[in-house]
């Protein structure tokens, strides 16, 4: 399995808070990662830094070989991401907002790809909807659509389903599934929904205090370290993370 | 490839401007009162003073060419204040759009915006108060260009302080061009300024521009090197406002401002 996304030794520090610290994983195609953490873990960070919008102190990200610091632009053009805290304007309907979005990433055929996302996320009779009028499910679908719209390699989620109701939920989660399934991309996902979590994921990783603290197949983790569930795991990473790291 | 992401912030601004009719207002509402406040004073001192003197191309002239740049820095400041309100920085510097990029787009932006601003301000000083606007002949070109380039680096240098200093910086914005003017001898010649505040004026591009705007007036010739030495220190300007932008937005990359600008996590 080739590598989509390569992290070695990724550091960052606000002042003297240390966020992420000698991070270092790998995503590759047909691969979906969570990124599981307490809040504050370095989440966030990581994924930013990942997005190229916050600069590590020290370590390297490198997207389908191409290096984020010095091959920025050549990087990012394969990646896309969606964010709950990341809503696209507000004052602009959902075509427009792909049409901006598809020139910002200069993807070819734009007005076929919209179509296509359009029609892959129901999007249809909103197209002439300003975002900020929609409902926080219906956001989520268009961040999914533009996030979808440069046929990304990397995709990075960040809570995707975290105002979502069950069923839309479902849907969305079938979708990224087939995403990484049917056009080789790699996806890594952040959730606080270990259902979901176990449901979607391949692998998953471990972030406390900035620092991956494991890292192995949802499904069987838990047992590993002596837990029957991936959410008994999260909550002994949150509250005792000494322990299990002595594991 | 280097123009999409460029024209996709023209675009973005023009969907705003397409689906906001309050957006179309700040094109043209404020220099349009401006020259209809001071056609009506230049009127007025016509009437008051001797017969020769007219204060329509000198007076109402200068406000139009100082409006004129006035549109363009607002202009440039106004479309990166869009993305502030917007809340759009993370989807957009996410993206493969680059700082160049994006400055070309919000200059371009500008470009039309403050053109449909000149346009409204020339029909209204000619058609209600006789002003002749092509009879300041060629020259117009040299002045135009200077006022548009100062304007830019204005404009850029503004959204920098901004982008630096967090949302709340935004007032900093608005009253440049009035913290400008007295320097720039708009109204009157730099010689009547005190010696500190000339110096202050001859560094600034647009002096030469309003100096030249009266001799043409009082029928002279206006002297090319200061003019062309203008818009050299103009595009000067500019290659300075770009830089000093580049600069905040990488420190802002490296402390996190980027990501959590709305917070105001300035240090």
């Amino acid at each position: 399995m080739s590598n989509i996304l390569s992290i070695r030794d990724l550091r960052k520090a606000y002042g003297g808070n240390v966020a992420v610290e000698s991070v270092s994983f790998a995503v590759g195609a047909n691969e979906i990662v969570g990124l599981l953490g307490p809040n504050g873990a370095g989440k966030t960070t990581l994924i930013s830094m990942i997005l190229g919008v916050l600069e590590p102190d020290s370590g390297s990200i490198f997207i389908e070989g191409a290096d984020l610091a010095t091959q920025r632009v050549q990087a990012l053009a394969r990646t896309n991401f969606a964010a709950v805290y990341a809503p696209l304007p507000g004052n602009l309907n959902v075509q427009q907002n792909l049409r901006v979005f598809g020139n910002l990433y200069s993807v070819a055929n734009l007005p076929e790809r919209i179509e296509a996302v359009i029609s892959g996320y129901d999007l249809e009779k909103l197209r002439k909807v300003k975002c900020g009028l929609l409902s926080s499910g219906e956001q989520t679908r268009v961040a999914l659509a533009k996030a979808m719209l440069n046929q990304p390699h990397l995709l990075l989620l960040d809570e995707p389903t975290a105002s979502l109701d069950p069923s839309a939920a479902q849907d969305i989660r079938a979708r990224i599934r087939a995403f990484a399934v049917s056009a080789a991309g790699a996806v890594l996902w952040t959730s606080h929904n270990m259902y979901e979590v176990q449901l979607v994921c391949d692998r998953v990783l471990f972030l406390s205090r900035g620092k991956v603290l494991l890292e192995g197949d949802p499904k069987t983790l838990p047992r590993e370290h002596g837990k029957e569930t991936l959410e008994e795991l999260f909550i002994a990473v949150a509250r005792e993370p000494l322990t299990l790291k002595e594991n | 490839m280097y123009f999409r992401p460029v024209l996709a912030i023209v675009l973005r601004y023009y969907y705003l401007l397409r689906g906001t009719p309050a957006r179309w207002m700040p094109l043209f509402a404020w220099v349009a009162i401006d020259i209809v406040l001071w056609g009506f004073l230049s009127k007025y001192l016509n009437s008051i003073t001797s017969a020769h003197l007219n204060f329509v191309p000198t007076l109402l002239g200068a406000v139009l060419l100082f409006d004129f740049f006035i549109r363009v820095m607002h202009g440039v400041a106004g479309v990166f204040l869009e993305d502030v309100w917007s809340r759009s920085f993370l989807n957009l510097f996410a993206s493969p759009l680059t700082i160049s990029q994006y400055l070309l787009g919000l200059v371009l932006t500008t470009t039309v915006t403050s053109l449909i601003g000149l346009v409204v301000m020339v029909v209204l000083a000619t058609s209600a108060f006789g002003l002749s606007f092509f009879g300041y002949g060629m020259m117009l070109v040299p002045f135009l260009l200077i006022l548009f380039l100062f304007g830019v680096a204005l404009g850029i240098w503004s959204t920098a302080m901004v982008l630096r200093m967090g949302p709340a910086a935004e007032w900093f914005v608005w009253p440049i061009p009035a913290l400008v003017s007295p320097f720039a001898g708009v109204f009157y010649p730099l010689s009547t300024l005190p010696h500190w505040m000339q110096l202050i004026g001859k560094a600034l591009p647009l002096s030469d521009v309003f100096e030249g705007l009266r001799t043409i007036t009082s029928g002279g010739t206006v002297p090319m090197a200061a003019l062309f030495w203008s818009a050299t220190l103009a595009v000067l300007f500019v290659l300075l406002a770009c830089w000093y932008f580049g600069r905040v937005y990488r420190r802002a990359m490296r402390t996190g401002i980027l990501v959590r600008y709305t917070a105001e996590s300035v240090s």
